[in-house]
């Protein structure tokens, strides 16, 4: 009998297994090729976002919900990694729009999270900047995979009464100076910085591309970042944290997003922001829209509605970054005087291309080599790192 | 009609009835079978899906999971020193938080027991559950403020004179502020622990001439030893799952195995790797409760 009652329980426990390897066998991600719509139908009613901390502020969102109807709901992630996690949980149906990064989306668009949009359902993207119409990050074999949305660079954020002189270079971040004051992104993208800094500051590395790397070249990186983390009071994971540690003065300097410093600007503290001169990474956003979406009509009504030349505007000056938008220029002047030249958005094409953009680092060098230490390596020199 | 009808239906039932007096072990099997496949499904099933899935990996650039066994995950907590160091810090931490609840809950058990007068006993029961009340995150976020740089506590030790202290965001901060959170989980089982011992015991230590410190030595400690085991189960265990006090108040390296494990979840998506990792405390904590067990813990609770 009571070998029986012990088959019993190892025969659930056995069934158990095999549902759940049956279950999870079962899911696989399917892109869908489908045909684009040709119009925009009548909202769902809601609308459920992925985005950065500050890209659904209430500024552009209430006038759009009252417009379409649209209620919009967003969840926001404080790295691309949790970006592509959230859009492939649960089988992808709960969200319908994600605000990707350059090292985010060719990720969804592999892995079948994120679905082609049909660009002449969006009027305003003829007016956008030629670079961002079809950029590499999103769009791949003529295929629009989302509405670029705004760009910019990573700035050295720091507190101008404690820090001075001012600061010109990335190095006051990597040398001991402000020793237990520093902060950086918890995101394993941060290892470009350090490599943006070696390619500058060690030539004998050779490094060409920051989101290239051999292992030789990961390996410094991660030696400089090893050497940086005493340094470190804490590495941000959300943009209120590092708000946050600036305003308790916990940290007075540290790699951050334009974001925090108009956030900063704007209670009146003393901060200030530059671009190095060895350069900076940067970012440039796509919206895109679920291969799973359940409220596509509420999707193409919104990037409609963030490509507008006054939304673009407003974002731009609310976040510190740069519109896609060519007549958004006009708008963010009567915004602001000067905002435009201050945020670039007349900037010629040569900023652009000064900036290192995120992407995704895969095996795949530029050079037709497959040395380079791709993403996964990344994550877990990161933990290594910070662990 | 309807009588045999009747008649049909209570010799089935009486039927039953006497089938199941006959055989008791199929009358308790039937009473505990819901209890059961409860606990079967719902709570060793999820281990046995922890488990397999551990022996999994994920594709690399695409994060599908690729269903082929391997051994690399644990392969690699083994190999790589940043894993173990996490685990290390993680169960030290976690000693460390259980040892001093233990001593700031004994004295404040022993004073409300046996100590203060009815009424006072009953306020610092109140107080001990008041903390309970509020949210998780409130004390933590409250316990942020307060150790900042420019917080209250470095306001206060400025106010005396003292300088000030930099212990936001570090290990320190983090050990404080779990010590704060699971306090009442430890004072509670002492509490009734140390109820239990009778009077006529303490009475009878004094009447064969020990003095106080003997008493508790020899007398009181021994008894109360299980009640303190139980609460540093509480301790231990939710200080060694937790994630949410090292990523709020913790600083550069103050990673637990829960952050490794969210990490790899939530923004990663390596749940094969997050799984290997979460079968650590699993294993720790099943060596600690076999401790507890010979202390006499299950006892006391």
């Amino acid at each position: 009998m009571r070998l029986a009652k012990i088959d019993w329980v190892l025969g659930v426990v056995l069934a158990a297994m095999v549902v759940a390897v049956s279950a999870c066998g079962s899911s696989s991600s399917s892109s869908s090729s489908a045909n684009l719509p040709t119009k925009i139908g009548a909202g769902e009613g809601q609308l459920n976002l992925v985005a950065w901390e500050g890209y659904a502020e209430p500024k552009w969102v209430k006038p759009y919900e009252a417009k379409t109807g649209c209620k919009v709901h967003a969840k926001y992630a404080g790295s691309s990694d949790e970006m592509v996690t959230l859009m492939r949980q649960g089988g992808g149906g709960q969200y319908d729009m994600v605000s990707a990064s350059g090292d985010a989306s060719l990720r969804l668009i592999r892995g079948g999270e994120v679905a082609p949009m049909n660009v002449d359902l969006v009027p305003e993207w003829k007016n956008f900047f030629p670079q961002l119409q079809s950029p590499s990050h999103n769009t791949v074999d003529g295929k629009h995979y989302g509405i670029s949305l705004q760009w910019g660079p990573n700035t050295l954020l720091y507190n101008a009464k404690s820090v001075t002189p001012a600061p010109t270079s990335w190095s006051v971040i990597y040398s001991g100076q402000y020793k237990g004051q520093v902060t950086v992104p918890a995101n394993p993208i941060q290892i470009a910085d350090a490599a943006l800094y070696l390619s500058r500051t060690k030539p004998s590395l050779g490094i060409s591309d920051p989101y290239e790397l051999t292992e030789a070249q990961l390996n410094a990186a991660g030696e400089l970042l090893k050497q940086q983390k005493p340094l470190i009071k804490k590495y941000w994971a959300l943009a209120s944290d590092e708000i946050e540690l600036f305003k308790n003065g916990d940290t007075v300097i540290g790699a951050a997003w334009p974001y925090q410093y108009s956030q900063l600007k704007g209670d009146k503290e003393p901060v200030e922001q530059i671009i190095p001169k060895e350069g900076a990474t940067g970012w440039a956003d796509t919206w895109m829209l679920s291969a799973h979406a359940k409220h596509p009509n509420c999707a193409y009504e919104w990037v409609n509605w963030v490509s507008s030349p006054k939304v673009q505007a407003e974002q731009a000056t609310t976040y510190g970054e740069t519109p896609v938008n060519e007549k958004a220029c006009g708008e963010m002047e009567k915004i602001e005087k000067g905002s435009c030249s201050v945020y670039h958005a007349n900037a010629p094409a040569s900023y652009f291309d000064s900036i290192k953009f995120w992407k995704t680092p895969v095996a795949e060098c530029g050079n037709g080599q497959n040395d380079c230490m791709d993403y996964s390596k990344w994550q877990q020199k990161w933990t290594e790192v910070t662990g | 009609m309807s009588t045999a009808g009747f008649a049909a239906g209570s010799n089935a039932r009486i039927r039953v009835s006497a089938a199941l007096f006959r055989r008791p072990w199929l009358r308790g099997g039937l009473l505990l079978s819901g209890p059961l496949a409860w606990f079967v499904l719902i709570y060793l099933a999820a281990l046995v899906v922890l488990f397999i899935s551990s022996l999994w990996s994920v594709d690399s650039f695409t994060g599908n999971l690729v269903h082929t066994w391997t051994l690399d995950n644990f392969k690699t907590l083994v190999e790589v020193d940043t894993y173990r160091t996490i685990a290390l810090r993680t169960i030290g931490i976690a000693a460390a938080v259980t040892v001093t609840d233990a001593i700031l809950a004994l004295p404040f058990a022993f004073f409300a027991v046996r100590i203060a007068p009815k009424r006072l006993q009953g306020v610092l029961f109140v107080a001990v559950l008041i903390p309970l009340w509020s949210s998780y995150l409130v004390r933590v976020y409250v316990w942020r403020l307060i150790l900042a740089k420019d917080g209250v506590l470095n306001w206060a030790l400025g106010q005396v004179g003292l300088g000030s202290l930099n212990i936001g965001y570090s290990n320190w901060a983090m050990w404080i502020v779990f010590s704060y959170i699971w306090l009442p989980f430890m004072i509670l089982p002492i509490w009734s622990a140390i109820e239990r011992v009778p009077d006529s015991y303490i009475e009878a230590s004094a009447d064969l001439g020990a003095r106080g410190w003997r008493t508790f030595r020899t007398v009181l400690f021994p008894l109360i030893l299980p009640g303190i085991a139980a609460g540093s189960i509480f301790t231990f265990s939710l200080t060694l799952g937790d994630y949410i006090t090292p990523t709020l108040v913790g600083g550069a390296g103050s990673d637990f195995i829960g952050n490794v494990v969210y990490q790899n979840v939530g923004v990663a998506s390596n749940v094969p790797f997050a799984a290997a990792f979460a079968t650590a405390p699993l294993v720790v904590m099943g060596v600690y409760l076999l401790i507890a067990r010979r202390m006499g813990a299950f006892e006391a609770l």
